[in-house]
């Protein structure tokens, strides 16, 4: 089992995994939240992670993020164990309202990244007008967290994570608490984000749709303990469209899969 | 709120009046009683010598380096206290057992270390001013949000920049409610001091009118002291809410 990221790696040809999990179980408390997980994200792919509450969907993602160690098995980001997090993975919570620094303004919030990563401060301020801008937050620089909506404060989030020029980005159902509307805009927005970055992308999810919308693969979580039950790539015309990709005949094929899945699992 | 705070002074106002009744009509004569308008008039002598500013600058210097010092000092282990867990089950037995010592029972070591004067008092007020600080300042770090420092690592923020940007901020409005307390009780200490044993400030101030048989001095140097501790009070409550308002409302908010 410790060798099947190697053997896919084999049988499919693709390049050296960018981030690796090699038999990973985690133990939080005496209790088995991911066992026996196996599992290689290739630079640039976009991976949507689901399953049923509890599934450690989540945990996966601290574990690729070095929030969390292993207690057994490996965690490899370009072929180094991954001990500590790194400056290249940026994460992308979703609880917006507590990662976000609300003494800072916006502009301040983006800094942080700029300062953490050693950016003299004469340079940070283009940079940061640039990011604010890449997200959809240009002229709100001098606002705080508190005078955002919601929406504008996820974007603010991304901004920060963005300042990092993370090789892997990491979100954790960064959309969960917005309304659909907002959350269809992101969407997109992440999605040209992303192809025009170059980025990994791991994203944990509980709606399916989304997942099977963004990812190029989507990988499916047994609860109790985590471990993977469904393997599925989308194989699904970029750049993707609200309209035209949901109702394409192949989205509504993995939709129902995805969903009989799930439905399986929680019983 | 100006009719209201009119009203707040009809009671005052009305017992000082009550007093100043019955003080004439009884004529009065006391050790420890005196007419508000004797009062009054004390203070405004006191002020014209100038024996008055003299003490509340003795008094108001010892108060306030005190208060710096055992600020900085509690500061500094509070914030330890709450970042590192072992460091703070190592000294939890250590800071129990010497909190509760009053730190006006220091006196008489403190009179011997140091002698009269400034430094004796100084180093009174901020064993009193540390304890207030450092308890609330090490619950304060306690209770940051997790997620924000799970940003911090996520960055790979440098661990003094950690303190300085991310647990300091989050946990200053805290620790400013605790520096209010400590520089009340800066205040009270001092005066403490000064009344048990040493020779400056307002408290010496006090007793010599009281040797001197001068209620109405005495009472004015009562009322100016607490005259002192309202304004402080006020002062240190609108610094809170203009500096804070906002990062308390954001901070207590989900």
């Amino acid at each position: 089992m410790a060798s099947a990221a190697k053997r896919l790696e084999a049988i499919s040809g693709m390049p050296a995994p960018q981030i690796r999990f090699d038999a990973v179980t985690l133990q939080l408390g005496g209790k088995t939240i991911i066992e026996d997980l196996s599992l290689g994200v290739q630079p640039g792919e976009f991976l949507c992670i689901v399953g049923a509450s509890g599934c450690g969907k989540t945990t996966a993602l601290r574990l690729a993020a070095g929030l969390y160690q292993p207690t057994s098995g490996k965690v490899n980001f370009d072929g180094q164990p991954m001990r500590e997090p790194r400056r290249e993975i940026a994460i992308v919570f979703q609880d917006y309202g507590k990662a976000l620094l609300p003494w800072r303004t916006a502009a301040g919030n983006v800094s942080l990244a700029l300062e953490a990563g050693g950016m003299p401060s004469a340079e940070r301020p283009a940079r940061i007008e640039e990011l604010l801008r890449t997200v959809g937050l240009p002229g709100h620089a001098g606002k705080y967290p508190s005078e955002m909506s919601g929406g504008m404060q996820q974007r603010l989030q991304i901004a920060r994570c963005l300042a990092q020029e993370p090789k892997t980005l990491l979100m954790d159902e960064p959309f969960g608490a917005l309304d659909a509307m907002t959350r269809q805009g992101l969407q997109d927005e992440v999605l040209s984000l992303v192809a025009a970055s170059g980025a990994t992308v791991i994203f944990v999810t509980h709606d399916l749709d989304e997942a099977i919308y963004l990812g190029d693969r989507v990988i499916g979580l047994l609860p109790h303990p985590g471990r993977i039950g469904i393997e599925l790539s989308v194989n699904l015309p970029r750049p993707r469209d609200q309209l035209s990709t949901r109702e394409h005949p192949e989205f509504l094929r993995l939709r129902r899969q995805l969903f009989d899945f799930i439905k399986a699992s929680e019983h | 709120m100006t009719g209201n705070s009119a009203k707040a002074l009809v009671l005052p106002l009305g017992v000082l009046v009550a007093l100043e009744v019955w003080a004439r009509a009884t004529h009065l004569q006391s050790d420890s009683l005196a007419p508000p308008s004797e009062i009054v008039m004390a203070l405004f002598g006191a002020f014209a010598d100038l024996s008055i500013l003299a003490a509340t600058r003795d008094t108001l210097f010892s108060a306030f380096t005190g208060l710096a010092i055992g600020t900085i000092i509690g500061l500094a282990f509070g914030i330890a206290f709450g970042i590192f867990d072992t460091f703070n089950r190592l000294m939890e037995v250590t800071v129990e057992a010497i909190r509760p010592i009053p730190s006006i029972a220091l006196l008489p070591i403190a009179l011997i270390a140091l002698g009269f004067g400034y430094r004796m008092e100084i180093v009174i007020v901020a064993f009193a001013c540390v304890w207030p600080v450092l308890i609330l300042s090490r619950a304060a770090v306690r209770s940051i949000e997790p997620r924000l420092m799970e940003v911090a690592r996520a960055l790979r923020l440098p661990p003094a920049q950690r303190v300085w940007k991310i647990i300091i901020p989050a946990a200053l409005p805290r620790i400013f409610v605790a520096f209010r307390l400590s520089a009340g009780i800066a205040l009270i200490v001092a005066v403490t001091v000064e009344i048990a044993i040493n020779p400056l400030g307002l408290g010496a101030g006090i007793m010599l009118a009281q040797q001197a048989l001068r209620p109405d001095l005495m009472l004015a140097y009562l009322v100016w002291i607490g005259i002192i501790g309202y304004a402080l009070n006020i002062l240190l409550t609108v610094a809170q809410r203009r500096l804070f308002g906002r990062a308390a409302l954001s901070g207590d908010s989900p």
